[in-house]
């Protein structure tokens, strides 16, 4: 291990030692006499002793992306890694300084990829900041002078001056117009595994998330949202709970009524003691049944929009010597995270208002606090917290932050903390879409795949979250990976038929990732039906130097494809781009008379172009394996009487510990572009586990949970 | 008036008898290391230590551990150094979120105590704390390095 490793470990191995958070609660005093940081600009704060703290626009919800960021910061800073920290940049400030930090938006696997641009400019602006402020000082010329570890060193004069030196003068400096960035093959800061920031205070339990919100006085409040999605509250008789110890009021809203008190237990309490009617509105009889009726209406209309054609479309299919077709279906499922939707909001005496929250994106908790109080946006704060998990439904569904407010707003000057039981939680999410899909495959008399048509069923994620997106019928989310396919068939033809019911959908982990388990498996229909390995019919419908190529053939390596699996295990294949990078996967299981599905193995490649962290992107990679197998094995929400059935983890189960395979991860960057790896990880998973099984047991499986199928983890 | 023991220290709390456990430390004692994720005793994050059994706060009513040792992840460190399952934690990088791991970490800690050198199934079979991010494979691993006796230091990082 490096010195720089040992000195990290050391100072995070004292308690109380190189904590890199601060969060600004009031209660949590700083500590006096702390000499202020110098803002050389924007993004870096230096200390006079030389500590770097890196402001971080984006959120962080374990993906990392709070470490590459300051990583690629201070790599261009070419200062010392092990003084550097970070911060969240505040989002009242961001707007008064007109967004100095670009979007603070973190979804879509963007944080590192569509900000890597900027911030390493910003890294290395101020470094040239603060060579010209010691160069003047000396009076030589700035070319002159090298920097290594935050030390500015003039050579001929054996100079040298420290970064914390000179940051004063540096920031009165103007920034370069041009800023010459690293290589990535020369980087010492980026492309390592740096330990996350993060991670120290996570695992002393400090009070670092959103529901840890801790102010003078205090209180908490417990919801219940109308059950029935779109349906209004009636009225409520709070007669039973009003004199109840530490019940502070009863907050009636449109569609939620909520109970504050002084704790959330007396606030929960009370609130299952409320009478409630509700008006469930127009969809109080929905089910899974009309849900599935409404998906399968959508495959039969005959006048959809296409979201792609090419060659003669579908209509090559009539020539084609032979056809294949398949329906497949994936349920609602909501991201579940583990920290229930919470907002802490402070209507404060002076007429603005605070609220500390978890969110993916904090200029929209701010956006809609501001529109919720009626205030202006300047008089609004919005203190982003660590999220104990986001998957997408934190960010453009900001459902928690209006509740915080309208809740809040009846205490004014008392700072109240709203957290959603699990029930709520589960019920109340913005589901992955379900979504029914029809492909047909034509082949040529040589077996050739020569046309496909898929038909898509899908609510639009767009039309809910963000209708001003939708310039089209098509809503991108619903048909990628199948209207975008990197195969080559000549005659392809996609459409879509938008059909929304009462459920709200959101972006959930890879949206549109339904779409990979579809083609892909269907690909693998192919490939039986026309007696193909697996493997090499991908290969052969893959053009030359397609990066999907060297993905498929890095995972086959790894999993010795070529070769018969070991007695009684069967491998499952899969390749999908999205959110800019590469995946494939092999999964390898064996399967028991009983339905004991044991999954041995899961390897996965990603190209990602460059790699910021590679521990971390490896944490992600198996972090998206558990969460999508416990998907593609378990979860679902269902609809009854219009609501959501599952309240709670006894319905909804997450992959156990003993569930887990063993997760190989190839990172293989090819360089010179920018993909994500949030997601890109829980493409391949459903589609090469299916696979997988249809090796081993000769059953395909076209809907989702595999629970259904009387298949369960061993 | 409830006496309490938390952390080797006593604390009065003035709440119903019937009051989980989780909710006294959380707010009336401002202990939030301890998480609620699901009030039913199905994920574990709100695991603490009583009398050095793993227990679920949220299903434990604050009169069962009247008399009773509780330590919850505040209290796992000793004063100069981590505990060890929190060291390996670090070293293998094991949060995500980190939401679930004060619940895991008090989980594998109780673990550790009873059965040193547990097995790879023993460690399977007693950490049933979920994990939404998918930690999974690095909880082994930090265990597996705990039971071996393995210095944790080296972890993820050791290139
Ligand atoms: S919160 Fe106690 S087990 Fe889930
Ligand atoms: S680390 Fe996020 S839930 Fe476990």
């Amino acid at each position: 291990m490096e010195a720089s490793r040992r000195n990290f470990l050391k100072a995070t191995l004292v308690l109380g030692g190189g904590l890199c958070l601060e969060f600004s609660f009031p209660l949590a005093a700083k500590t006096a006499a702390q000499a202020a940081p110098t803002e050389v600009s924007a993004w870096i704060l230096i200390h006079p002793d030389d500590r770097v703290v890196v402001r971080i626009a984006r959120s962080e919800m374990g993906q990392g992306t709070f470490t590459a960021l300051a990583q690629l910061v201070a790599e261009e800073l070419d200062c010392d890694w092990d003084r550097v920290s970070a911060e969240f940049a505040s989002p009242n400030e961001s707007l008064r300084r007109n967004r100095p930090w670009g979007p603070m938006l973190t979804g879509g696997s963007l944080g590192v990829r569509s900000s890597q641009d900027y911030v390493r400019r910003a890294g290395g602006a101020a470094r040239a900041m603060l060579v010209a402020a010691a160069a003047a000082r000396w009076q030589v010329d700035a070319a002159a002078c090298s920097v290594e570890r935050g030390v500015i060193r003039h050579a001929a004069s054996k100079r040298s001056l420290r970064y914390g030196e000179v940051a004063a003068e540096a920031a009165r400096l103007a920034p370069p117009s041009e800023v010459k960035l690293h290589e990535p093959k020369d980087w010492k800061i980026a492309g390592k595994s740096q330990h996350r920031f993060d991670i120290p205070d996570k695992v002393l339990g400090k009070p670092v998330f959103g529901v840890d919100a801790a102010l003078p006085g205090m209180v908490h409040a417990s919801i219940a949202q109308c059950p029935v999605f779109g349906g209004r509250l009636e009225r409520v008789d709070s007669s039973a709970v009003d004199q109840l110890r530490g019940v502070k009021k009863v907050v009636r809203a449109g569609d939620f009524v909520a109970v504050i008190a002084d704790s959330w237990w007396r606030a929960d309490q009370a609130l299952q003691k409320l009478k409630i009617e509700w008006d469930f509105g127009e969809y109080a009889t929905a089910s899974d049944a009309s849900i599935m009726a409404m998906l399968r209406e959508g495959l039969a209309d005959d006048k959809l929009p296409q979201a792609k054609k090419s060659g003669d479309g579908a209509s090559a299919l009539a020539s084609a010597a032979r056809t294949l077709q398949a329906e497949y279906f994936s349920p609602y499922i909501n991201h579940a995270t583990m920290e229930p939707q919470t907002c802490t909001a402070w209507f404060k005496n002076d007429g603005t208002l605070e609220l500390w929250t978890s969110t993916q994106d904090g200029e929209a908790s701010l956006a809609t606090a501001a529109k919720t109080a009626g205030l202006p946006p300047e008089k609004v704060e919005v203190h982003k917290m660590m999220l104990g998990g986001g998957f997408g439904r934190r960010g453009g569904s900001q459902d928690f932050v209006v509740q915080g407010v309208t809740i809040a707003r009846a205490l004014p000057g008392v700072p109240v903390k709203l957290m959603w039981s699990r029930a709520e939680d589960m019920q109340h999410g913005f589901y992955r879409p379900a979504s029914l899909v029809r492909m047909t495959a034509g082949l040529d008399a040589e077996g050739r795949l020569i046309a496909m048509h898929s038909v898509i069923a899908c609510p639009s994620i767009l039309k809910v979250l963000m209708p001003e997106a939708m310039k089209t019928p098509i809503d991108f989310t619903a048909v990628r990976t199948l209207s975008d396919m990197p195969y080559n068939v000549p005659h392809q033809q996609v459409d879509y038929a938008q059909r929304n019911g009462h459920v709200p959908v959101g972006f959930w982990r890879a949206p549109g990732q339904q779409n990979a388990y579809y083609r892909e498996c269907f690909i693998d229909e192919v490939a039986h039906a026309t007696g193909k390995d697996p493997l090499a019919l991908r290969l052969e419908l893959l053009a030359p130097g397609d990066k999907n190529r060297a993905v498929l053939e890095a995972a086959a390596w790894a999993a010795a494809w070529s070769k018969p699996a070991a007695a009684g295990r069967h491998r499952g294949i899969a390749v999908s781009d999205g959110f800019g990078s590469y995946t494939a996967m092999v999964i390898e299981v064996s399967v028991s008379a009983k339905g004991e599905v044991k999954v041995h193995r899961a390897i996965l490649a990603i190209d990602s172009g460059h790699v910021v962290n590679p521990d971390t992107c490896r944490a992600q990679a198996e972090g998206n394996i558990a969460f999508m197998l416990g998907a593609t094995f378990h979860q679902e929400n269902t609809v009854k009487d219009g609501r959501i059935v599952e309240s709670n983890f006894h319905q909804f189960h997450l992959l156990g510990l003993g569930e887990m395979p063993q997760v190989e991860v190839l990172l293989v960057p090819s360089g010179g572009f920018w993909g994500g790896h949030g997601e890109p990880g829980a493409l391949c998973v459903a589609p090469a586990l299916c696979n997988a099984i249809f090796a081993a047991t000769g059953r395909r499986i076209r809907s989702l949970p595999l629970k259904h199928h009387e298949l369960r983890p061993a | 008036m409830l006496k309490l023991n938390i952390n080797g220290r006593p604390h009065q709390v003035d709440v119903e008898a019937d009051t989980p456990l989780l909710w006294v430390l959380r707010d009336q004692l401002q202990l939030l290391g301890t998480k609620y994720g699901c009030g039913v005793g199905e994920c574990g994050a709100c695991t603490v230590h009583v009398d050095g059994e793993a227990t679920r706060s949220c299903i434990t009513p604050v009169s069962a551990v009247l008399g009773k040792k509780v330590r919850t992840i505040e209290g796992l460190a000793g004063k100069k150094a981590l505990h060890p399952v929190q060291r390996a934690w670090i070293a293998h990088e094991v949060p995500q979120c980190g939401y679930c791991q004060p619940g895991m970490i008090m989980a594998a800690a109780a673990l550790l105590e009873k059965n040193p050198k547990p097995s790879a199934a023993q460690i399977d079979a007693a950490m049933d704390n979920l994990c939404r991010c998918g930690t999974h494979q690095r909880v082994r691993e930090a265990m597996a390095a705990l039971a071996s006796g393995e210095p944790s230091g080296g972890g993820r990082h050791g290139s």
